[in-house]
C-alpha cells in the first residue's frame, strides 16, 4: 500500500515510504518528527496545521503527503524568521501556543506578498486560522510590529 | 515591600513564549513513547437505547489491533466516574454499559498500531441498539412523565434547592416597581484548539501508571487512581506537559481511566487523543445550557432592593462536576450591586445529551448575563440611563470589605472609578452620539454596557455548599524552590500550564522577593509524586494563589540566606539587609546569595548557631485566604478571598436586512489589583472577551429533535476569527486585594463573565426602538433579522 | 480522523487521467486541491477506491483567452485566479466572488474547476459561473463535450458529469464591448470565509447615458442550485437601474428559491433576505460601473 514520496521539508530532501492516506501534516509529525505543526480539526478550518507549500500558506491537514511530492514544506521548525518570531514574543502574541505556528505561517504568507499591511490586511490574513487564547488583539499587533520592523530591516540592510 | 517593585507590573517578556515561536513546545500528541498504540473510539448514534450486543470479532481480527474493549465487563475492571453531588442511582463509566445516553457517548475503544488502523477496525465493530424514548429539552425533562435518563435515579432532577437570603418577600412587596423576564443561555464552551489527549504508560517493573495529558483539572490524579482501583501513589501524572488551551474544560477523566486500563492490559503506551468528532460529540465538554426566570422589585430611583432568580440547568447525561456550576454564582450573586435580599433557586437536570463540564467563570457567565440584562431592564422600565441606574445601585468604595447577603464579602474596590474609566476610555457621550447619527440614518444600532464580578482565587467551597458530605475548606497551591551551589535558583510548581504564564508569574515574585533577575530563575513543572499540593489552574487563583505560595517560598528563602550572610559578615541577627540579591552590612559590605548557597551546601562549620538543615530550600503550601470554613445552614459563606471587578462599553450595529451584528469600540476597565505581568493580563481580558462574544453571537451545541447532534465539526460550532471579534482597548484601575502578597487579584475569567452581557446589552439597546428583544443566546443573525423584520418601529 | 484506505495515481497525461476514470473496478476519483474532497474522507462521507491527482496536469492549469471569452483550466488555484489581470478585467464578476471562496490557505489550493465540480448550493465561483451563463467541458475516453452550467449543476452536490467524466475547462462568455461593467458579490455567512447562508452576484454594464445594457443576477444558497433572476434580469435592462428599480425588480427573485432551515437559519429568512441581498449587490454594481475606480 505505501509508495515512495520525496520532498523538500524546511531546506532538507527527504524520502519516504507512506500509505497515500497518510496527511501532510501527519507525515511531518509522524514521519519527519516535526511536532511543531500541530493538528486541531483535521477538517479544514482552524487552520493550526498550516504550512508554506512552495512558500505560500495551506493547511496541511487538507492534503496527503503524497500530493506534495517533489514540493517545498516549510513548517515552523524552519521558518527562520527572527523578526517575526520576535515580534510574536515582544507583543506576548499567544497564550498556550498552540495555534501559534499557524498564526506564523499566515503571517509569514501575508508580509511575503505585503510588506505594508493594513490592520483589515492582517485580520483577513489570520481569519482562517483560530486563535482561542488571545481574541486576536496581540496577534495583529504582533504582525504589524513585525512588517515595520521588516521594513526598515529592508531600508537599512 | 518596602521597595518598589522591580519586576512586578512591568512589560517583561513571558517566558513560555520562546517554545511557541519556535516550534518547540511539547503537547501530548507530541509525546512519543516506543511501541505505543493508538486508541479510537466507537460512538453511539443514538441519543437513548438499551445495548443489545456487542461484536467486536471483525474488529479484533482487523490489521495491526492490539484489543478491543466495551461496557461489558467493565465494572469488573474500573470503578464509575465520581459524581460531585453523589447523586444516587447515577453511575457513569468511561464506556457506556448496557445503555447509551447520548449520542457520541462511548461504546467501545480500538487500540491499534496506528490511529488509521484503530478507526479502521471501530468500523468494524458491531453494536445492536434497541432504541429507547429520550428527552433533550430542561424543562420537559423536569416532567417528572419525561423519560428517565438514568432509570436507577427515579427523575431527571438532579439538585433542587431555594436559597433565600434576607426579607425577599416583603422586599417585593414594598417596591413601588417589579418586573421579571425568562432569558436562556445557549450550549457552548470554550472549545480549545487542541483536542483533549493522553498517553498512559504502565510501569509493571514499579508498579506505576504514568500519565501525560493537556490536563486541568483539580484532584485528577485521585480519581484517576480511584477509577482504576490504584493506590494514589501508583499513579504519576506528568505535569510537563504543555496544553493547548483548556480554559476549565480539559477534564478527561474517562479518556485516562480508559488509556490507563489499556496500557495496563497490554502493556504497551496507550494514546488516546481525541480527534475532532470525538471531541466535540462525546469529549464531554459541553458548557453550561441554562433557563433563568428573573424578578427584580426597584425604587423610583433604580434602586434594586431585591432580585428572584431561578436557574435551570441542563447538564446532559453525564452529572460529573456540572451541577456545581450552579454554586459559584452564589458567591457574587448580587454583582456589584447592593441588592438587598435574594432568592436563587438552582435546580439541575440531565437530559440525553453530551455531558457538561466546567467552563471559564464555572457558571458565572450566564449568571451575570441574568443580572445585568435585569438592570438594564429597569433602566429601561424607568425611562433611565442604564449607566445611571448602575451608579446609583453599585457599592460604593467606602463600603468595602462589603457583605453580601449570600455571605461572601467582597474585599476591596471602586466600581464608580473603574465605571467611569470604561466611559472615559470609550467616549461615551461620542459614542451616544454615533448611535444616534446611525438611527436618524435608518440602521440598527446600539451601546452596550455590562459589569461584572470575578471571584478569585476561592476554596472550591461550593463543593461543600451543593454537597453536605463534601467537607473541604481549603484549596492550597505550593510552590518549591531550591537554591544551588552557585546560588541559581529553580522552583517547582504542581501544575501543567494551559496559556496563563505560570513559569513567568512564578519567576516574576521569586525575582521580586529575592532581589535576582527572574530570567535566570528556572521554573519546572512536577509530576504529581513529587510535587507538594496543588489545585490547578481554575477559579482564577494562580495569581493569587501560586503567587503567595512562590513569595512565601521565596521568603523563607532569603530570609534565611540573610540570616547566614548576616553571621559570615559577622553581624547580629538583624543587623545585615537583603538587598539586589545580596546580604548587605551597614557598612556596605555584601554576600551575594551565591556566596552564601557556597557555605550553606559545603562549609557547615560555617553556618550560624541553630541552623542545622545544610543546603538552601524552602517550600511554602500556600492556605486559601479567607479560607477555612464550611457554609452555614442557609449556604451562607466565604466562597473567594478576592473580587475583581470589570465594566465592559461596546458599540454594535445590527444590518436591519441580514441581521448579522458587527462590533466597534470595544472597551473594558478592569480591576484586578495588582497586575503582576501587564501583557499575560492584556490578553487574558482580551481573549476571554472574545469568548464572551462567542457565546453571545455564535456559538452552540445544537441538538435537532431527534436528539441527533449537530455541531460535531469546527464548521458547525463557529468560534469567532479575526473577523469577528473587534479590536478590544483596556484600561487599568488598581484597587489592590488586602488579603494577597502583593495586592493582586485573579485575572483569567473576568472577560468572559462580562462580553456576553455586554454583547447582550448593545444588541438589546439597538432593537430596543422597535420594541423587541432578544433574550436567548445565542443572538444569531436568523433571529435578529425575523425580529427586525416583525417589528414595527416606533416613532 | 484518517482517511480510508486509497489507491493514489499522479496520471502523466490527461488522456491516461481519463483512462484510469474510464477502467473499471474501485470508485476513482479526481483530486486538484482537495480542499472540499480531503474532508470528506477525512470524516470518512467519501471514500473512493483511488484518487487521480490532475494538479500536476498543465493542459487543466492556467488562464487564457478563448474564440469566444475567457478559458479557465479546471486545475487553474483559485489564488492565481484571483491575481489573474485578465479575468479582473474581463470577468469581473467571477473575480469579485474569489476573495468570498474560504480563507487564503483554502484558496492556495482549492481549483476553479474543482469548486464547480463539488456543486456546493452555496459556493461563490459556482454562483458566479450560473450569473455569467458559462459553460464547462467535460472530457472522457468517449471525447468531449461542453454544456451550460446551469445544465452541469443538477442539484446540491450533484452534477451531469457521468462516472468517467471529469470538467476540464471553464468557458466564461466575453464581457460585452463598450460598456462601463461593474460586479459585485454580497453573502451573508456566520463568519467571514464561512460557507455563505446567501450569496448574490450581480454584473452589471452600463452603456454611455448610465442605461443598463448588460446584466447578470444570480443567488446562492437559498435553493439546491444557485439561481439566475432572469425576471429580474430583463426588468431592469433599459433601465437606468436606479435604487428604486433594482429593489423593485430583485424582489422577482423571491419566487424562484427554494431555501431550507438549517441550524444557520430559516427557510423564510432565505426568502425573506435574499431579494435585498442581491439588491445590496446589484448596486454595489452599478456603482462600481458607473465611477470604476472606486
Amino acid at each position: 500500500m505505501s509508495v515512495p514520496v520525496t520532498m523538500t521539508v524546511n531546506g532538507r530532501a527527504v524520502s519516504d515510504t507512506v500509505e497515500p492516506r497518510v496527511t501532510l501534516v501527519d507525515f511531518l509529525r509522524d514521519h519527519l518528527g516535526l511536532t511543531g505543526t500541530h493538528v486541531g480539526c483535521e477538517q479544514g478550518v482552524c487552520g493550526a496545521c498550516s504550512v508554506l507549500l512552495d512558500g505560500v500558506p495551506v493547511r496541511s491537514c487538507l492534503l496527503f503527503a503524497v500530493q506534495a511530492g517533489n514540493r517545498s514544506v516549510t513548517t515552523v521548525e524552519g521558518l527562520d524568521d527572527a523578526i517575526l518570531q520576535d515580534a510574536f514574543e515582544e507583543t506576548h502574541a499567544m497564550q498556550c501556543g498552540y495555534c501559534t505556528p499557524g498564526m506564523l505561517i499566515a503571517a509569514r504568507g501575508l508580509l511575503s506578498d505585503t510588506p505594508d499591511p493594513s490592520e483589515d490586511d492582517i485580520r483577513e490574513a489570520i481569519s482562517g486560522t483560530l486563535c482561542r487564547c488571545t481574541g486576536y488583539v496581540q496577534i495583529v499587533e504582533a504582525i504589524a510590529l513585525a512588517a515595520s520592523r521588516l521594513r526598515q530591516d529592508e531600508r537599512h540592510g | 515591600m518596602a521597595d518598589p517593585a522591580r519586576f512586578i507590573s512591568t512589560r517583561r517578556r513571558v517566558r513560555e513564549d520562546r517554545r511557541f515561536v519556535t516550534g518547540t513546545g511539547r503537547f501530548v500528541a507530541d509525546i512519543r513513547l516506543p511501541g505505543a498504540l493508538h486508541a479510537a473510539v466507537v460512538t453511539s448514534p443514538h441519543p437513548a437505547a438499551r445495548i443489545v450486543s456487542i461484536d467486536t470479532r471483525a474488529a479484533l481480527a482487523s490489521e495491526g489491533v492490539v484489543e478491543v474493549l466495551s461496557g461489558a465487563g467493565l465494572p469488573d475492571l474500573v470503578d464509575p466516574i465520581p459524581n460531585a453531588l453523589d447523586t444516587p442511582g447515577i453511575c457513569c463509566y468511561p464506556l457506556a454499559v448496557d445503555a447509551v445516553r447520548y449520542v457520541g457517548e462511548w461504546v467501545a475503544v480500538v487500540v491499534a498500531r496506528t490511529r488509521a488502523l484503530a478507526e479502521d477496525a471501530a468500523e468494524l465493530v458491531e453494536v445492536r441498539y434497541r432504541e429507547l424514548p429520550f428527552v433533550v429539552d430542561a424543562e420537559t425533562a423536569l416532567d417528572p412523565s419525561s423519560p428517565p435518563v438514568h432509570p436507577a435515579h427515579g427523575s431527571n432532577l438532579l439538585y433542587r434547592r431555594l436559597f433565600s437570603w434576607g426579607p425577599v418577600e416583603s422586599d417585593f412587596s414594598a417596591a413601588p416597581h417589579r418586573l421579571g423576564f425568562d432569558l436562556a443561555w445557549g450550549r457552548s464552551s470554550t472549545v480549545p484548539v487542541e483536542t483533549f489527549g493522553v498517553v498512559a504508560s504502565w510501569d509493571a517493573g514499579r508498579d506505576l501508571l504514568d500519565i501525560w495529558a493537556s490536563i486541568q483539572m483539580p484532584s485528577f490524579a485521585e480519581q484517576v487512581a480511584s477509577c482504576l482501583r490504584l493506590d494514589l501513589n501508583q499513579v504519576r501524572v506528568h505535569y510537563d506537559v504543555d496544553v493547548g488551551g483548556s480554559y476549565g474544560v480539559k477534564r478527561g477523566l474517562k479518556h485516562t481511566v480508559v488509556a490507563g486500563l489499556l496500557a495496563r492490559r497490554t502493556g504497551r503506551p496507550v494514546r488516546l487523543v481525541e480527534d475532532r468528532l470525538e471531541n466535540m460529540a462525546g469529549g464531554d465538554m459541553h458548557g453550561p445550557e441554562r433557563k433563568f426566570r428573573v424578578a427584580v422589585a426597584f425604587d423610583d430611583d433604580g434602586m434594586i432592593r431585591s432580585l428572584k432568580l431561578r436557574a435551570l440547568e441542563d447538564v446532559g447525561a453525564q452529572s460529573g462536576r456540572a451541577p456545581l456550576q450552579l454554586g459559584k454564582p452564589v458567591s457574587a450573586i448580587v454583582g456589584a450591586y447592593r441588592i438587598g435580599s435574594v432568592a436563587y433557586e438552582a435546580i439541575c437536570v440531565s437530559t440525553n445529551k453530551t455531558g457538561q463540564t466546567a467552563v471559564r467563570g464555572f457558571g458565572m457567565a450566564p449568571t451575570n448575563l441574568a443580572l445585568e440584562t435585569a438592570v438594564d431592564r429597569v433602566a429601561r422600565h424607568l425611562g433611565m440611563s442604564r449607566f445611571a441606574v448602575r451608579r446609583t445601585n453599585m457599592i460604593r468604595a467606602h463600603q468595602f470589605p462589603y457583605r453580601i447577603p449570600s455571605g461572601s464579602t467582597y474585599d476591596s474596590g471602586d466600581y464608580h472609578a473603574v465605571l467611569a474609566k470604561a466611559c472615559g476610555l470609550a467616549r461615551l457621550d461620542r459614542l451616544l452620539a454615533r448611535r444616534a447619527a446611525a438611527r436618524a440614518g435608518g440602521r440598527v444600532a446600539g451601546v452596550g454596557i455590562a459589569t461584572c464580578l470575578e471571584p478569585s482565587g476561592g476554596n472550591s467551597s461550593f463543593e461543600a455548599l451543593l454537597n453536605p458530605k463534601n467537607t473541604t475548606t481549603t484549596w492550597p497551591e505550593s510552590c518549591v524552590i531550591k537554591v544551588d551551589r552557585t546560588g541559581l535558583v529553580t522552583a517547582s510548581i504542581a501544575t501543567s500550564t494551559s496559556g496563563q504564564g505560570h513559569e513567568t508569574l512564578t519567576a516574576t515574585l521569586i525575582g521580586e522577593e529575592l532581589g535576582i533577575d527572574p530570567d535566570r530563575i528556572r521554573v519546572l513543572h512536577a509530576d504529581t509524586l513529587s510535587a507538594m499540593p496543588g489545585n490547578t489552574p481554575v477559579a482564577s487563583r494562580m495569581a493569587i494563589m501560586l503567587g503567595g505560595a512562590a513569595t512565601g517560598a521565596a521568603g523563607r528563602i532569603r530570609d534565611r540566606a540573610l540570616a547566614i550572610g548576616a553571621h559570615l559578615l559577622g553581624l547580629a541577627p538583624g543587623e545585615a539587609e537583603w538587598s539586589d540579591g545580596a546580604a548587605v552590612a551597614p557598612d556596605g559590605r555584601r554576600l551575594s546569595l551565591g556566596e552564601i548557597a557556597q557555605v550553606a551546601h559545603r562549609e557547615y562549620h560555617r553556618l550560624p548557631p541553630g541552623i542545622t538543615e545544610p543546603g538552601l530550600q524552602a517550600t511554602h503550601v500556600y492556605q486559601v485566604p479567607t479560607g477555612g470554613t464550611l457554609p452555614d445552614a442557609d449556604g451562607r459563606g466565604q466562597m473567594y478571598p478576592c473580587y475583581s471587578f470589570a465594566a465592559h462599553l461596546v458599540y454594535a450595529e445590527i444590518d436591519r436586512l441580514t441581521g448579522t451584528v458587527s462590533l466597534a469600540d470595544y472597551v473594558i476597565a478592569h480591576d484586578c489589583g495588582t497586575v503582576i505581568n501587564p501583557d499575560i493580563v492584556r490578553g487574558m481580558v482580551i481573549g476571554g472577551a472574545a469568548h464572551g462574544i462567542g457565546a453571545a453571537l455564535y456559538e452552540e451545541f445544537a441538538y435537532d429533535g431527534q436528539g441527533q447532534f449537530l455541531s460535531g465539526t469546527l464548521a458547525d460550532y463557529v468560534m469567532p476569527t479575526a473577523h469577528e471579534v473587534p479590536d478590544i482597548r483596556l484600561v487599568e484601575h488598581c484597587t489592590p486585594s488586602p488579603l494577597t502578597s502583593h495586592g493582586q487579584k485573579g485575572v483569567g475569567e473576568g472577560g468572559y463573565l462580562g462580553a456576553p452581557a455586554a454583547v447582550a446589552s448593545a444588541v438589546n439597546d439597538a432593537l430596543a426602538p422597535f420594541g423587541v428583544a432578544c433574550l436567548d443566546l445565542p443572538m444569531r443573525a436568523g433571529t435578529l433579522s425575523d425580529l427586525l423584520a416583525t417589528a414595527t418601529e416606533q416613532p | 480522523m484518517k482517511a480510508a484506505p486509497f489507491e493514489y495515481v499522479r496520471p502523466a497525461s490527461l488522456a491516461h487521467a481519463l483512462e484510469l476514470l474510464a477502467e473499471p473496478g474501485p470508485e476513482t476519483r479526481i483530486i486538484a486541491g482537495g480542499q472540499s474532497l480531503v474532508p470528506m474522507m477525512a470524516m470518512r462521507l467519501a471514500r473512493p477506491g483511488r484518487l487521480v491527482d490532475i494538479a500536476g496536469l498543465g493542459a487543466l492549469a492556467g488562464i487564457g483567452r478563448g474564440d469566444d471569452g475567457i478559458v479557465i483550466g479546471a486545475a487553474t488555484v483559485q489564488a492565481e485566479a484571483e491575481r489573474s489581470p485578465l479575468l479582473a478585467a474581463e470577468a469581473p464578476l467571477l473575480a469579485a466572488a474569489l476573495p468570498h471562496v474560504g480563507h487564503v490557505q483554502t484558496r492556495n489550493r482549492g481549483t476553479i474547476g474543482g469548486s464547480i465540480a463539488h456543486c456546493d448550493p452555496s459556493a461563490e465561483i459556482l454562483l458566479a459561473a450560473l450569473a455569467l451563463r458559462a459553460e464547462v467541458e467535460l472530457a472522457s475516453v468517449r471525447g468531449s463535450r461542453r454544456l451550460p452550467v446551469h445544465d452541469f449543476a443538477v442539484g446540491a452536490m450533484v452534477t451531469a458529469a457521468g462516472d468517467d467524466e471529469m470538467l476540464v475547462r471553464v468557458l466564461l462568455p466575453a464581457r460585452p464591448a463598450g460598456l462601463a461593467i461593474g460586479a459585485a458579490v454580497r453573502e451573508v455567512s456566520t463568519r467571514a470565509g464561512d460557507f455563505a447562508i446567501l450569496a448574490a452576484a450581480a454584473e452589471i454594464g452600463l452603456d454611455g447615458d448610465g442605461v443598463c445594457r448588460h446584466l447578470r443576477l444570480a443567488v446562492g444558497g437559498a435553493s439546491p442550485v444557485p439561481v439566475t433572476a432572469g425576471a429580474a434580469e430583463r426588468a431592469l435592462l433599459g433601465t437606468r437601474a436606479d435604487a428604486g428599480a433594482i429593489r423593485e425588480a430583485t424582489r422577482l427573485v423571491a419566487p424562484l428559491l427554494d431555501p431550507w432551515d438549517d441550524q444557520r437559519a430559516s427557510a423564510s429568512y432565505r426568502r425573506r433576505v435574499a431579494p435585498g441581498l442581491l439588491a445590496r449587490a446589484l448596486e454595489t454594481a452599478a456603482g462600481r460601473a458607473r465611477s470604476p475606480e472606486e
